[in-house]
């Protein structure tokens, strides 16, 4: 075997080698990115579960917010429906969803007894804290499609991922409208 | 840790070539050392770092509260599994984090950590906690560790049996290559005592590193920085000091128990940064809360040389906004005073004690020996059943 050969070889076998070790990494994340994208389902399922408790727990102490509680229980069933489209839909719903919580999360602090309640309490904190695990798990999701994306555009993964068909992913955006809208405190 | 291994092999091949007159001898004796400790140490595990620190595990019924905040930084650093959680019952403020494997690990905080600290601050603290178990910090310091003692463990029998060889009348040097003898022994002898020094410079050098890796991972999770910064002056300012902890853990708290007051800046025998400076870098992110940002402020900071993070860490994530302190209105903290109760009603629940809250707003601590089956209020007189 003549020395051209052996080298062509080698080449061969690093290309094949390096093919290998990017067509790995692409899988694994977007596997990642999957698995974030789960997790938000996970705690919005959650926020789902969470929010029929709430209104009840507020409608044995108020008398003239139903229109509020009317509204969060529509925007719930309009999230949940829009829970099997795309990225972005969703992320409209969800984000009508968490304008219409706020506000009677505002609404709330006019009821000084229902603040004080235990059972409202431990319902509050953990829908905070769902609201937070939505947030940290949607942060998550997009630094998982932005490094997914990076990997499927940069040179020399961008040949292997067309060849292999990888396509860069959606971010998971909350509206702006939706986001902008800050709960209004009123302290009367 | 490349640096360290390094140490080890010149040490083994010193050792070698005095002794057995060529250097493999020497590399499998290093080799064997290192191998036993390293077995040691993944035998012993963690129950070690636990049990030193008389840790009791809590649900997510105890406290609320900490395990949301510990899922959502498990949430927002991706790690696949929930880590334990466990509670030091001690009024010094202090975290650690344990577990080589991501997979199986565990935070633990001190009770007066969960008391001084606001929700902000007790997730920037978790952060950089779930940071540790993430970057596989342990993994990392138990390898250096080991790496550490067998070095140490070598240079000091070398040493000592080297020093009374040459007392003696150096058998070797006198038999075989004369001027060649003398000078490995000249080597050997600095390198047994240099070696074991710095190594531990070494190793307090990457326990540094990571810390400050932590914390950069602690603004990037929770995309505030501030909470750990404030909650980082608390720590510094408290004065009690942790009576569990031990050397070999040190490098796993948030901030070195075993720290004295006025430490100068940036020194090199110690397993932390200085607080002052690790404060002063994360309030200096102005940009943002990317790893990139963090090492930006780092260079504002120091000033003279580079970076402080890996490299690839670095090009990991775009740019990253910071997020607004959560509003007082929104956040419904327990105030400091529920979060003692809360926290000593844990403890007692912990012994074994009973809580009973009487109507006059009495509270009744009934320890476990307590055998009669009902027990009267000292405060009104009334009478609870058991």
């Amino acid at each position: 075997m003549s020395l051209g050969i052996i080298i062509i070889i080698g080449v061969v076998i690093v290309l094949a080698i390096v093919f290998i070790a990017i067509y790995n990494k692409l899988v694994r994340l977007r596997n990642q990115v999957k698995n974030a994208w789960a997790q938000i389902d996970v705690q919005l399922k959650r926020r789902y579960d969470l929010i029929p408790n709430l209104v009840e727990t507020v409608k044995g102490y108020t008398k003239h917010e139903r229109e509020t509680l009317e509204a969060v229980t529509q925007a719930r069933n309009l999230a949940q429906q829009a829970a099997s489209s795309g990225a972005g839909t969703r992320a409209k719903a969800e984000g009508a969803l968490d304008a219409a919580l706020s506000r009677l999360l505002a609404v709330v602090e006019r009821y000084p007894d229902l603040k004080a309640n235990q059972n409202f309490l431990a319902l509050q904190e953990e829908l905070t804290s769902t609201e937070n695990k939505i947030g940290f798990s949607r942060q998550f999701y997009n630094d998982s499609v932005l490094t997914y994306n990076n990997q499927t555009q940069v040179f020399p993964s961008t040949l292997i991922a067309s060849m292999t068909g990888f396509k860069a992913d959606e971010f998971f955006e909350v509206t702006e409208a939706a986001e902008r809208e800050a709960p209004k405190v009123s302290f009367t | 840790m490349l640096g360290m291994g390094l140490l080890l092999v010149a040490i083994g091949y010193v050792l070698g070539l005095y002794f057995f007159g060529n250097a493999i001898g020497g590399l499998i004796i290093a080799l064997i050392v290192w191998a036993v400790l390293n077995l040691v140490a993944f035998l012993q595990g963690d129950h070690i770092l636990l049990g030193i620190s008389r840790a009791k595990k809590i649900s997510r019924d105890d406290l609320p509260r900490l395990y949301n905040v510990v899922e959502e930084m498990k949430i927002a650093s991706g790690l696949e599994k929930m880590p334990d959680i466990y509670i030091i019952d001690d009024p010094s403020l202090n975290a650690f984090a344990t577990g080589r494997d991501s997979n199986k690990a565990a935070v633990a905080i001190t009770s007066g950590l969960l008391q001084k600290l606001n929700r902000d601050e007790l997730q920037g603290v978790i952060a950089h906690e779930i940071a540790h178990i993430k970057n596989r910090d342990v993994l990392l310091m138990v390898i250096c560790g080991v790496l550490l003692g067998t070095i140490v463990i070598l240079a000091w029998y070398a040493s000592r049996i080297m020093f009374f060889g040459a007392v003696a009348g150096g058998r070797r040097s006198s038999s075989g290559g004369g001027g060649g003898g003398l000078i490995i022994l000249a080597v050997g002898i600095v390198l047994m005592i240099l070696a074991p020094i710095m190594a531990q410079l070494i190793y307090f050098a990457v326990s540094r590193k990571r810390e400050y890796l932590a914390d950069a991972s602690s603004a990037l999770y929770t995309r505030y920085p501030e909470g750990l910064a404030s909650a980082l002056e608390k720590l510094g300012a408290s004065t009690a000091q942790l009576k569990s902890a031990n050397k070999a853990t040190a490098p796993m708290y948030i901030i070195n128990p075993f720290r004295k007051k006025g430490m100068s800046a940036s020194n090199l025998s110690s397993t932390h940064p200085p607080l002052s400076e690790r404060i002063h870098i994360l309030r200096s992110m102005a940009g943002g809360a990317s790893l990139a940002d963090y090492d930006q402020s780092y260079r504002q900071v120091h000033k003279v040389g580079g970076g402080v993070l890996p490299d690839p860490a670095l090009t990991a994530t775009g740019a990253v906004g910071l997020r607004a302190a959560t509003p007082e209105a929104v956040q419904e903290e327990p105030s400091k005073v529920e979060r003692v109760r809360e926290t000593s009603d844990l403890m007692w629940r912990g012994s074994d004690y009973k809580t009973i809250t009487c109507d006059c707003g009495t509270r009744l601590r009934v320890p476990p020996k307590f055998k009669a089956s009902s027990v009267r209020c000292p405060h009104c007189g009334r009478i609870h059943r058991l």
